[in-house]
């Protein structure tokens, strides 16, 4: 099977002419990292992997040894659709390994491997939709306000409208590389996008949120447009959020759906809603990884604030939408905390170790909170055992640090590094002294 | 007797001990294997004269096997596969695994005079079509590129063993499992879900004009093309 797919992928090569071969692998916070090779090293590469020094890439530096090894994955070859004519690119995303050949523990994608085959070995496959919201802008300069392309709402056409043209565009790329697009939309914000991808099994869809975040850029970038998965870079308007759509899969059989329950859940999907909300707040630092990310979270935005499900309120954390009629393949959950400045592979993992924490102890569903929890006090929160999510990255990080599930998700090396990393990130951020203290304070204290 | 000098291949281990009687007893020289690796380590120098897959004892396992020889060897060895009298659907698209079978338990008669046809023209090379054709879509399967209207389609090796294994059987209906089992072999266990995904791609890949190639047929499956009843 895997000679075969070498061989295609070396046969397409020499076929289309291709000049460049890109690797592609992701860094501990999510950031796309490549480096690229002629097609002569390809064959070689692909036997024996690509030694680089891992001590560049940020989580991956340990002090003894620096060196990986980088295998691409053949069943993601991919031609670039943005290359010239008669100079195709080509894509492919790789594991690291150590240089002994065991799986580098540094690699976003490996723990995710890791996560999804635990889950298989059960016989689930966990399966993801994202809708993914961003901004386009005009190119800031460092110290600017961002300057939205229109001031359109919701659904607009726009008579003007330069963003869709973008989005038109984007989407064509993103079919072309083998990403299939549900629906896109201007949504709420001023320049805000939405684009919602198809499910697919969780790894497939994380290498695809990879794709994604580098086409929609590199499509505005050509024309002269700046676009951002910052989670809030608009003060007062909707931040950019990463709804994820889960269901898991037995087969042909979708684990979540029972025709006898009222809301069609299964016991395995209250379950695994259980886990998720039970390990909501410990795996937040990882779904919304950044210091920007909790200025999202607040109320008033259609953002999640409380851990807490309903089936049809949008300020819960998780919604269950109601599926279409006798296609028991649709029902899922919504989660809807992530944020797409996220690195995929880890958010993917921790929210598959949470649920399937909840399906292996049996957890029990708590019930339903179906009523506007953004109208109600803290004491009568109190009252339904409902807590809000981390407030800060801060809040968020010191209750990752005593959790033994994300510890076991992320494996020693990143959840180490993470928190490390993260630690110094909320550092610098309190030791600024920001425009909303001038303001407030210079003049009248 | 039948033996012709060349060392036959015996898939799987334990050989089911009426098959090795009767192999010895009609003269042929064999070996069992228990993988495409091992058949190949112990490959004597003319190769093998043919092999004989037991299916009777775990079907999925020993189909994997075929699979695999049939990918590793492009040469087309003479592959006997026995199977029980329960397992006949079990050939059911997989004409190009295997050359002849028979049904275990069998009439030594007749299990020799069926080693005895597959084996008569070994040595004529086996030639097989390079090229698939539907409407526009050409498949070309030497050199694994697949044109749309003479427009080169990039596709994931998956997605072209996918449209291959659709394109050689235009007009039928495959159900998920069906095309899993097919396409992807029982070494793969993504799950059926899978196939949707990757038929999705294939769509948009082939573009709107081209997309309905492959239909849906709802609550069953995909089909390729027109149906063969024209409807």
């Amino acid at each position: 099977m895997l000679d075969q797919q070498r061989d295609y992928v070396l046969r397409t090569v020499e076929e289309r002419g291709v000049r460049l071969v890109r690797l592609w692998f992701t860094d501990v916070l999510g950031n796309l990292k490549s480096f690229a090779i002629s097609p002569a090293e390809l064959e070689n590469a692909l036997e024996d992997g690509m030694t680089f020094d891992g001590s560049s890439i940020d989580g991956f530096s340990r002090i003894q040894e620096a060196d990986v090894l980088a295998i691409p994955d053949p069943d993601t070859f991919e031609i670039i659709p943005w290359g010239e004519a008669g100079a195709a690119e080509a894509r492919v995303f790789c594991d690291i390994h150590n240089l002994d050949g065991l799986p580098f523990s540094g690699d976003p994608r490996q723990v995710l491997r890791r996560n999804a085959d635990a889950a298989r070995e059960l016989g689930y496959t966990f399966f993801l939709a994202p809708d993914i919201e961003f901004f386009y802008f005009e190119p800031p300069e460092k110290g600017d306000k961002p300057k939205p392309l229109d001031n359109d709402g919701f659904f607009d056409l726009g008579t003007r409208d330069a963003a869709g043209d973008l989005r038109k565009q984007t989407i064509r790329k993103l079919e072309q590389l083998g990403i299939p697009v549900e629906y896109s939309f201007h949504e709420d914000s001023p320049s805000q996008q939405e684009i919602d991808l198809r499910h697919t099994d969780a790894l497939t869809m994380a290498d695809s949120v990879m794709t994604f975040r580098l086409v929609v850029k590199e499509v505005a970038a050509n024309q002269g447009v700046h676009a951002t998965f910052m989670p809030k870079p608009l003060e007062g308007v909707q931040g950019s959020g990463m709804h994820l759509h889960m269901s898991l899969f037995r087969g042909e059989e979708n684990a979540f759906y029972d025709p006898s329950d009222p809301y069609n859940l299964s016991p395995v999907a209250k379950a695994f809603m259980a886990g998720l909300l039970r390990h909501a707040a410990e795996i937040t630092a990882i779904t919304n990884q950044t210091v920007n990310s909790y200025k999202r979270l607040v109320p008033g935005f259609e953002a999640p604030v409380h851990v807490s499900w309903a089936r049809n309120n949008r300020s819960g954390l998780i919604r269950v939408p109601i599926a279409k009629k006798g296609n028991p393949t649709a029902t899922r959950i919504e989660y809807r905390s992530p944020d797409p400045a996220c690195n995929p592979y880890l958010a993917f993992s921790v929210l598959l170790a949470a649920g399937m924490r909840g399906v292996a102890e049996g957890y029990e569903l708590p019930e339903e909170a179906d009523a506007n929890l953004f109208e109600m006090d803290d004491a009568a929160l109190a009252k339904l055992g409902i807590n809000q999510l981390p407030q800060s990255l801060a809040d968020a990080l010191k209750v990752m640090e005593g959790s033994e599930l994300v510890q076991e998700a992320l494996g020693e090396h990143i959840f180490e590094w993470f928190l490390r990393n993260k630690r110094r990130e909320w550092r610098d951020y309190k030791t600024h002294v920001s425009q909303f203290e001038m303001d407030r304070y210079l003049r009248s204290i | 007797m039948a033996a012709t000098g060349g060392m036959l291949a015996v898939y799987a281990i334990p050989v089911a001990p009426e098959l090795a009687r009767v192999l010895d007893l009609a003269g042929y020289a064999w070996k069992g294997v228990t993988s495409v690796d091992e058949a190949a380590e112990h490959e004597p120098a003319d190769g093998w004269q043919g092999v004989i897959v037991d299916c009777t004892g775990d079907p999925e396992a020993a189909w994997a096997f075929t699979r695999t020889l049939r990918k590793a060897d492009s040469a087309a060895i003479k592959v006997l596969v026995l199977i029980g009298g329960g397992q006949l659907s079990d050939l059911d698209l997989r004409d190009e695994l295997f050359d002849d079978f028979c049904l275990s338990p069998f009439h030594p008669s007749e299990f020799e005079a069926r080693m005895r046809h597959l084996l008569w023209n070994t040595r004529e090379v086996m030639t097989r079509a390079d090229l698939v054709e539907y409407g526009e879509l050409l498949l070309n399967l030497e050199t694994y590129q697949a044109t749309i209207s003479k427009r080169p389609l990039d596709l994931t090796y998956m997605e072209y063993e996918l449209l291959k294994f659709l394109a050689q059987n235009p007009g039928k209906v495959f159900t998920r499992e069906m095309l899993l089992s097919r396409v992807w072999g029982y070494e793969y266990y993504g799950g059926a879900r899978t196939v949707d995904v990757h038929i999705r791609r294939l769509r948009a890949k082939l573009g709107e004009e081209h997309a309905n190639l492959i239909q849906t047929v709802r609550s069953v499956g995909y089909r390729f093309g027109q149906s063969r009843w024209g409807t």
